[in-house]
């Protein structure tokens, strides 16, 4: 153990392993990384375990949860097997998630560096684009947009991406304004580097903790925006998700409360998981921050 | 405040409520299938006679332009076209709905920012206290719970095991002859599940911006001579803190608006609020476009009313910049 010291000093000098190091000091991080890893495997391996169709009937309806061995969190107001559907479910849940952030965040990201590097005019009209955006009530547009081209799994995606990308460009422009005025990017355009370069090659990895804290809070939001979405009935009706479990038994809650509330847990447990996770990102990317 | 400012901020509120007819008529275009029968809606069953009408009032054989301009000049006079489903004009539609969703989201709004700032504040006086701890939890788990199943679960909860509020509408039919301060009372009675169930989220997050940025002020050095001079700690917090503080909040305040409005569609859905989410909701399971066009256009006015009243209100609790334009 004599050598420690040395790999300690060692490993600080590389920043993305000093977040990392940051990070597994940090307990609610680790544990939401735990959870959020624990969920993602449970939901590909209990798709990959349960054969059957989340949409089948399989026994009377409104079975308590713990009453039946089979189904112990009970069945809806169909009969459907409750833990097939929180199993099959979270996989379109999780995916639209990430499908809809990796959106956001590539529209947002492309738009935000554009009107931070070059400012003036194209600043101007790239900004007065976001604000309209901001304008409109994402989850009504985002109604509109699934409702005229038809729900799947695709467009709700699509349509999560396009309504949410104004606050990761108004993020990456305030990073862009800030980093193209330092040395290092002067440095780089006076050896020749192109403006494309620049923007990709320098400044972009510099801005790159705060726009990853911000994609983690992004697929948070998106599961949350998917869940609202199936929930309201406009998700694609024939894969199971979280949010259409509670959507198809809201009418019967007083009736029942277990086949609304479980796939509800399970929207929660994913999101705070993921948020945790983001958090802990932010605190590791600026150690400074942490008094707060 | 100069005149010019507000006019300027008015006029540029036109311009984005223009983008947004554009739009809206762009969407439908845009949408597969002949117009005509997307205005009409698949459950209108509409006749070749509707068809022909639509056909002739929104120009639809005439040039795309042509058709922009037959749009966007009849919306300027108030027409917002005929919703084919309720069989009414939307704009009548719409101004039935607006006054319970307006109600709904202030309301939250302002229990949101109400019960945060507070909590926020307490928090801000001891950093690692245990209200800290409290207001960072509860602001995770306040972004992480879906709003529409906190409401869901207020219903399970106030139905059956505690009913003292009422869990659906907004008016008791009982008491539908009943005077206006009975009414009153009964319309804000059904409104606490449903403005508390939006507030919890908002809540959250201006507990943790109250107290960053109550952190921010206290360290300064105004605060300082506050205190020296022998300020009561409540007058440093309320009197001298926050209302430095109170500039990140009110500015996230205006961002939130939109985002309230999304909360809101969810929540009136849950609680069966006669307000303009619930009407979008039954206009897009009847794909009846005009009135989703007609909510989405009001809803976006919303917004931009709500973001000229910040910049307004920011000009009035800032004074260094109310010398600028």
């Amino acid at each position: 153990m004599t050598n420690q010291p040395m790999t300690e000093t060692y490993i600080a000098q590389s920043p993305s392993r000093e977040a990392w190091r940051m990070f597994r000091r940090n307990l609610p991080a680790v544990f939401g990384l735990g959870l959020l890893i624990a969920i993602i495997v449970i939901t590909l391996y209990g798709a990959f375990l349960y054969q059957g169709d989340p949409f089948d009937i399989v026994w009377a309806p409104h079975e308590p949860p713990g009453v039946t061995p089979e189904f112990p969190l009970g069945t809806d107001y169909l009969g459907r097997d409750i833990v097939a559907g929180l199993l099959m479910g979270g996989g379109p849940t999780l995916a639209v998630g990430a499908v809809a952030a990796l959106i956001t965040m590539v529209i947002g990201i492309s738009l935000g560096a554009l009107s931070g590097y070059y400012g003036g005019w194209v600043d101007n009209l790239l900004m007065r684009i976001t604000e309209f955006f901001q304008v409109l009530p994402a989850l009504l547009f985002a109604m509109v947009l699934v409702t005229l081209f038809s729900p799947s799994l695709w467009t709700i995606a699509i349509a999560i991406g396009v309504v949410s990308w104004p606050q990761t460009a108004r993020l990456t422009r305030a990073e862009f304004l800030k980093i193209k005025e330092l040395e290092y990017v002067t440095a780089a355009r006076a050896i020749g580097a192109r403006n494309r370069r620049i923007i990709w090659k320098v400044i972009l990895p510099n801005a790159a903790p705060p726009l990853i804290v911000s994609a983690t809070l992004t697929i948070g939001v998106a599961i949350l925006f998917e869940a609202g979405l199936s929930f309201l009935g406009l998700g694609d009706p024939n894969v199971m998700s979280w949010g259409l479990m509670i959507g198809a038994n809201r009418d019967y809650i007083l009736d029942a409360w277990w086949p609304v509330t479980f796939p509800g847990l399970a929207i929660f447990l994913t999101v705070f998981a993921v948020s945790l996770v983001g958090d802990g990102l932010n605190d590791a990317f600026n150690p400074k921050l942490r008094e707060r | 405040m100069t005149f010019s400012f507000l006019l300027r901020r008015i006029g540029y509120g036109l311009l984005l409520m223009l983008g947004v007819v554009i739009l809206n008529f762009l969407l439908i275009r845009l949408a597969p299938g002949d117009p005509a029968i997307v205005i009409a809606g698949e459950m209108g069953g509409a006749t070749e006679e509707m068809l022909a009408q639509i056909r002739e009032d929104y120009g639809l054989n005439q040039p795309l332009l042509t058709q922009l301009w037959i749009y966007v000049s009849s919306i300027a006079q108030g027409d917002l076209g005929e919703s084919f489903f309720f069989n009414q004009p939307v704009a009548k539609l719409i101004s039935m709905r607006i006054g319970p969703t307006i109600l709904l989201v202030i309301s939250a709004q302002a229990l949101s920012i109400l019960i945060g700032v507070c909590l926020g504040v307490l928090a801000a006086r001891k950093p690692n206290g245990i209200m800290s701890g409290f207001v960072s939890v509860f602001a995770t788990i306040g972004y992480a719970v879906p709003v529409f199943w906190t409401g869901i679960m207020l219903i399970i909860v106030f139905a059956s095991a505690l009913p003292i509020f009422p869990v659906e509408g907004m008016q008791s039919v009982r008491l539908r002859d009943a005077g206006p301060v009975v009414k009153t009372l009964d319309v804000l009675h059904h409104l606490v599940l449903p403005a508390f169930t939006l507030a919890i989220i908002y809540l959250a997050q201006y507990a943790r911006l109250s107290r960053a940025s109550m952190l921010d002020v206290l360290g300064s050095d105004y605060i300082r001579t506050a205190r020296a001079k022998g300020a009561s700690e409540r007058s440093v917090l309320f009197r001298h803190a926050l209302r430095n503080a109170a500039l990140p909040i009110l500015t996230v305040a205006g961002l939130q608006f939109g985002n309230l409005i999304s909360g809101a569609l969810l929540v009136e859905t849950v609680f069966n609020w006669p307000g303009m989410g619930r009407l979008a909701f039954d206009s897009i399971l009847r794909r009846d476009y005009p009135t989703i066009m007609g909510v989405l256009f009001f809803a976006s006015a919303m917004v931009v009313i709500a973001n000229i009243l910040t910049d307004i209100s920011y000009r009035w609790a800032d004074p260094r910049l109310r010398g600028r334009t």
